[in-house]
């Protein structure tokens, strides 16, 4: 044996790596994800489809599947964790820092794994024609990210609970709210063609969001992994 | 080499105001067993997780020495072994795949080849690549007690360490609490008769 300190990132690499192989062998998350997100895409298009929705609309209805998709899936990631008895060995075993850190790398791979499916059928549904793919891109990623940073930490706190689902809902909305606004904002200028500064202070508030998500999780995740 | 103890002082932890125990004090050194024991609902395991850390004590402490130096945070985790029911291995992964995890997480460091050499002296020789989760439960426990050894702890908490094992798993823990004993302070819950001659030192909980 050879004992050799690691890094932080290391070590989150290695719960991620964990997380990766284990969905991949059963799909507990993704399938959830996936599911939700394809049937209400295909849902919605076929109700009001032929009403040639505004960009606004657009927008929201794009922002709506991509929430509560991550809603369905994201929280997983901890709550299998509780329900296989595994979160008291990796308690014991893993600084909560780096549980954070190969949690929301897990959940951000989903969540891009997700788009990858439902971007390129949202545009073929909807019809987006002249959108500036810039600006979509650079919202849907900071979006992304900022969701995957909170849901994280809201998934940790709603895991202990009994009634997880309705918990990581009412927590959810008030702390993702700012940012649902701000990338629905930023996506309907990007449906609309805008150019890519016109875009530039709703990407400015994804980036704060996403900074200070992250960082006041770091620092609060040690107070919500432990017991 | 650095003496391992633990002092425990004043200990206590109540669920929902119910006392589960209260105003524990103990100290234990190296080349000692602490038995815990009481009836069903005494709160042996409770006590167990709180001195690992596991849930918050209601009051007082649980400290732990190496040498001189009061060992917390990360280097007690690096020095704190649990094999308990309440604790499981993950089911989708193949038992190296576990220990490899596990031991790289807590910065040890084995080759494939030393894993499977160890998990043949476990009774598990050959079931390296097998998925956890298409281990009998006498196999997982053995494989609780691999992982709980890899890092050679200082302190080592078994919680019924003799449940779910077949003959031959009884004598495996057999020879681990006696060895263990030598270099490290082991602290073991247990109901079984047999188990309370490992303790130099008893608690009872329940009375």
């Amino acid at each position: 044996m050879e004992r050799k300190p690691s890094s932080l990132v290391y070590k989150g690499w290695c719960i991620f790596s964990k997380d990766l192989k284990s969905e991949l062998r059963n799909r507990y998350a993704l399938n959830a994800l996936l599911m939700f997100a394809v049937t209400t895409l295909v849902a919605v298009n076929f109700a009001v489809g032929q009403f040639g929705l505004g960009e606004k609309l657009l927008a929201a209805l794009f922002w709506i599947v991509v929430f509560f998709s991550a809603l369905s899936g994201l929280a997983q990631t901890f709550i299998k964790e509780e329900e296989t008895k595994t979160v008291s060995t990796l308690k014991l075993v893993a600084s909560p820092n780096s549980i954070y850190l190969g949690k929301l790398t897990f959940n951000i791979a989903l969540l891009f794994t997700l788009e990858v499916v439902i971007v390129p059928l949202f545009f073929l549904l909807s019809n987006v024609g002249g959108a500036n793919l810039l600006l979509f891109f650079g919202v849907l990623i900071l979006a992304s990210l900022g969701l995957a940073a909170a849901t994280t930490l809201i998934a940790a706190i709603v895991s202990k609970a009994a009634v997880k689902g309705a918990l990581f809902a009412a927590l959810s909305f008030p702390i993702l709210l700012p940012l649902l606004v701000t990338a629905i904002r930023g996506t309907e200028l990007s449906f609309r063609g805008e150019v890519f500064m016109s875009g530039f202070s709703e990407l400015k508030i994804l980036l704060s969001y996403l900074v200070v998500m992250i960082v006041a999780s770091l620092m609060l995740f040690d107070f919500v992994w432990s017991e | 080499m650095s003496i391992a103890q633990i002092k425990i002082s004043g200990l206590s932890k109540s669920f929902d105001g119910r006392d589960v125990f209260a105003d524990i004090t103990e100290v234990v050194s190296q080349g000692e067993c602490l038995v815990i024991t009481g009836p069903n609902g005494s709160g042996k395991t409770t006590l167990l997780r709180v001195m690992a850390g596991l849930l918050r004590a209601g009051a007082g402490s649980v400290e732990y020495f190496l040498g001189d130096s009061v060992i917390q945070g990360q280097g007690l985790k690096r020095n704190l072994s649990l094999v308990s029911q309440d604790l499981a291995l993950y089911d989708e992964l193949t038992a190296l795949e576990n220990l490899h995890f596990l031991s790289r997480i807590q910065d040890c460091h084995f080759s494939k080849e030393e894993l499977a050499q160890r998990l043949s002296q476990f009774g598990l020789g050959g079931r390296g690549n097998d998925l956890v989760g298409s281990f009998s439960s006498g196999m997982k426990q053995r494989l609780k007690y691999l992982h709980a050894l890899l890092k050679e702890p200082k302190f080592l908490f078994l919680d019924e360490p003799t449940a779910n094992l077949d003959e031959e798993g009884v004598r495996l823990v057999d020879e681990i609490i006696k060895s263990q004993k030598r270099d490290a302070i082991v602290v073991l819950a247990t109901n079984e008769r047999s188990e309370l001659n490992y303790g130099e030192k008893t608690l009872q909980l329940g009375l």
